[in-house]
């Protein structure tokens, strides 16, 4: 038996060595480092959304350790990490839309403008109108373009009529830059479009309904280089008029959009520090550990 | 060449016989069930296809007022109720004056149907100046007439081991050679209710008796069972014990023998509620239990199908979680719930033993015009049908199953067609 599996590609530990020397193997202790708090500054004045002691459990399961983090007015706070760190479960916190996990629970204070999110009068339909969020995969509705776009203005009954409408899908569309794209053919499937161009839908539907937040939970992980770069540059027009918060995998991107990033860790926020700061001269070990490639 | 190229090489042979060995079983299971489906459908074709037509027989009735025992004068009442069975007897006796014998006689009398007394009457109460005239009309002629004609009976046969004597042949052939017997299309099949005498027996009856009992069945099981799968798997709180145990029944209830469905409607619809028996709406409420779980169960899956992104997106968007139901995962899963619901419809359409618990079984001569009316359904029709001694029954058996058949494949076919409509990329 052994004989045959040796002889199976792939089996042989010779082939599993590539001609370039690895990388020093991991040690248990580069991951053990304590990590007591939060470092750099993720408190700003006068902040659009902030959290305190926030802790997010999956029934018994606790996925996110004492977060306190603010997020300023029209930037684009990116929060990196490695998988399963809890950055994308923190995003969730923020539109509440956790809630549709029935085993999820979630403690701690979350202010959009100084008003509790999670307060028991707080209707999570108008929280989410007001904090927008555009998911990994483009998800366009199964409608035409321009369905899509009217779908949160048609739901909130933001629009009085149809040139109002057909006003606020344009604009809507333009802002993500899609407009030109595909002016004539608003009434063709959405998910007719290319990945890129589907996931600019969804922004523009996002926008759509005006929002103050827009949450972007990796938008551009399904897209190609090029896409990536179309969705890069929009994030930074809309900039002007909106606050982001982006959850990437891709350290480049948050280098490239974002003004602040947060270091996400096995559950706990370890570094919130300008962007610049982060990537050239990151504070915590953990933090540098991740964006030198030790591991993530 | 590599020491695992060549493990590999050896193995390949084998791998190809199997996959051959497989294509070969599978090509040969689906020969097998398609020849039975074609032994099937062409015995129950060749059976059924005569009774499509049905012989008739011209006569030429002398509509006299002495006879028939009214004058042009009388009111209509009197025209109902006149005897145009004996203008019909006379006319007999004399197109064969030679037939003396009281047997004979009376067996003279039955070589043409009994409705052919009432065809007579319905012409004259249409039209009164009928009266005293001498017409030629087509009558049905009586089922052993009709079974003679279309060659399942064997006159070399003996005598005695025949429906049709020797006589009677005789008569068989001289209205043959006058032209006045002959084959057309048998309207009588789909225009009238069930009879017992075969050439007037008809499925209408059974026709609306399954459209009204479908109709009850549909609009009962499709609202509750969507309602309840869409609660199930959106709303109802997971890993609950009560959920669980609900869940477990609903799969427990597709496996229960339909018949048990029967009595259940016989004890609680009823006996306890009062629910007039024979109806197609005790049928369809009966059959509604039969057909939940089929529905549910599919609508759980198509609805469990639907992807989760879509949901977030509206959800995401601020729609509340009905919002999101209406507008995406219903719309998205119709078309898995629309075939569920066709198998279920087509199932019921096809039930027997539930109906025979709550009385739709019974001989019902009038087509039902309501929910309310007396009823039977198109396979009780088949069962009763072949239940009956007569020879004609046996070809019209098989022509009912035909046109039972036919509506099941339209059903399948429009639900391939909603399918289609309501199938959309995502």
């Amino acid at each position: 038996m052994n004989e045959i599996l040796e002889t199976l590609p792939g089996t042989t530990t010779q082939s599993l060595q590539s001609d370039e020397p690895k990388p020093e193997a991991k040690t248990r202790d580069e991951f053990d480092v304590e990590i007591d708090g939060t470092v750099g500054q993720p408190f700003v004045d006068n902040p659009k959304m902030s959290s305190r002691n926030c802790d997010v459990f999956y029934a018994e399961k606790q996925a996110i350790f004492d977060v306190n983090v603010d997020i300023g007015r029209n930037e684009i706070i990116a929060m990196i990490g490695p998988s399963g760190c809890g950055k994308s479960t923190y995003l969730r916190v923020l539109n509440r839309m956790n809630d549709t996990i029935p085993i999820c629970r979630t403690t701690g204070t979350h202010t959009l403008d100084g008003e509790d999110i999670y307060a028991k009068d707080q209707d999570p339909v108008l929280l989410r109108a007001r904090v927008g969020m555009v998911f990994q995969k483009p998800n366009p509705f199964p409608k035409s373009i321009y369905d899509n776009v009217a779908y949160g203005p048609r739901l909130h009954g933001l629009t009085s009529n149809r040139s109002e409408l057909d006003d606020l899908v344009e604009a809507s569309l333009t802002k993500a830059g899609l407009f030109k794209e595909v002016k004539d053919d608003l009434q063709k499937p959405g998910t007719g479009l290319s990945g890129g161009q589907q996931q600019r839908l969804c922004i523009a539907r996002a926008i759509a309904v005006d929002p103050e937040v827009i949450l972007m939970d990796e938008p551009t992980s399904a897209l190609d280089p090029i896409a990536t770069a179309i969705i890069e540059e929009l994030m930074d027009d809309l900039k002007e008029s909106y606050t982001i918060a982006i959850v990437t995998h891709s350290m480049q991107q948050a280098a490239r959009v974002s003004q602040r990033t947060a270091y996400f860790h096995l559950g706990r926020l370890v570094e919130v520090n300008d962007t610049d700061k982060v990537f050239t001269n990151p504070e915590h070990q953990l933090t540098e550990n991740y964006i030198t490639g030790r591991f993530g | 060449m590599k020491d695992s190229t060549k493990i590999i090489k050896a193995g390949l042979n084998k791998r190809y016989a199997r996959e051959k060995r497989f294509k070969f079983f599978g090509l040969c299971s689906i020969i097998l069930s398609f020849a039975f489906l074609l032994i099937l459908l062409s015995t129950i074709v060749g059976r059924g296809l005569p009774a499509f037509q049905q012989t008739y027989m011209k006569l030429d009735v002398t509509l006299d007022e002495e006879t028939l025992g009214v004058t042009s004068n009388s009111s209509s009442k009197e025209l109902f109720s006149a005897k145009y069975d004996k203008v019909i007897r006379n006319t007999l006796y004399d197109m064969f004056p030679n037939v003396s014998d009281r047997k004979e006689k009376r067996a003279l009398r039955n070589i043409v149907s009994n409705s052919a007394a009432y065809d007579l009457r319905d012409k004259v109460i249409a039209n009164p100046e009928l009266l005293g005239t001498t017409q030629s009309y087509w009558f049905l002629a009586k089922d052993d007439v009709d079974v003679y004609m279309k060659g399942n009976i064997d006159r070399n046969l003996p005598e005695s081991d025949r429906r049709i004597k020797d006589f009677q042949l005789v008569w068989i052939d001289r209205l043959i050679a006058e032209d006045r017997l002959e084959k057309r299309f048998n309207t009588v099949l789909f225009n009238a209710a069930d009879s017992r005498e075969p050439e007037q027996a008809g499925m209408r009856g059974a026709i609306m008796g399954s459209f009204l009992t479908m109709l009850v069945t549909l609009l009962l099981s499709f609202p509750v069972a969507v309602a309840a799968a869409a609660y199930l798997e959106e709303f109802a709180p997971q890993n609950n014990r009560w959920v669980d145990l609900i869940e477990v029944n609903i799969n427990n209830l597709a496996a229960v023998p339909s018949i048990v469905f029967g009595l259940l409607g016989l004890a609680v619809f009823i006996n306890f509620f009062g629910v007039p028996r024979s109806t197609p709406l005790i049928g369809g409420l009966v059959l509604s239990l039969m057909t939940l779980p089929t529905i549910i169960i599919a609508s759980r899956a198509a609805i469990k199908a639907v992807p989760p992104s879509i949901k977030e997106a509206a959800i995401g968007m601020g729609a509340s979680p009905v919002q999101t139901l209406f507008q995406h995962t219903l719309p998205l899963a119709m078309p898995g719930i629309l075939t569920g619901t066709i198998i279920g419809m087509a199932q019921a359409l096809g039930e027997t033993a539930p109906l025979l618990m709550i009385g739709m079984v019974a001989f019902v001569a009038e087509v039902p015009g309501g929910i309310f009316d007396p009823a039977t359904v198109m396979p009780v029709q088949i069962y009763l049908w072949s239940d009956s001694p007569e020879r004609a029954f046996t070809e019209r058996t098989s022509a009912a199953i035909m046109v039972l058949l036919a509506f099941l494949i339209v059903m399948n076919l429009i639900a391939i067609i909603l399918r289609k409509k309501f199938e959309r990329r995502w």
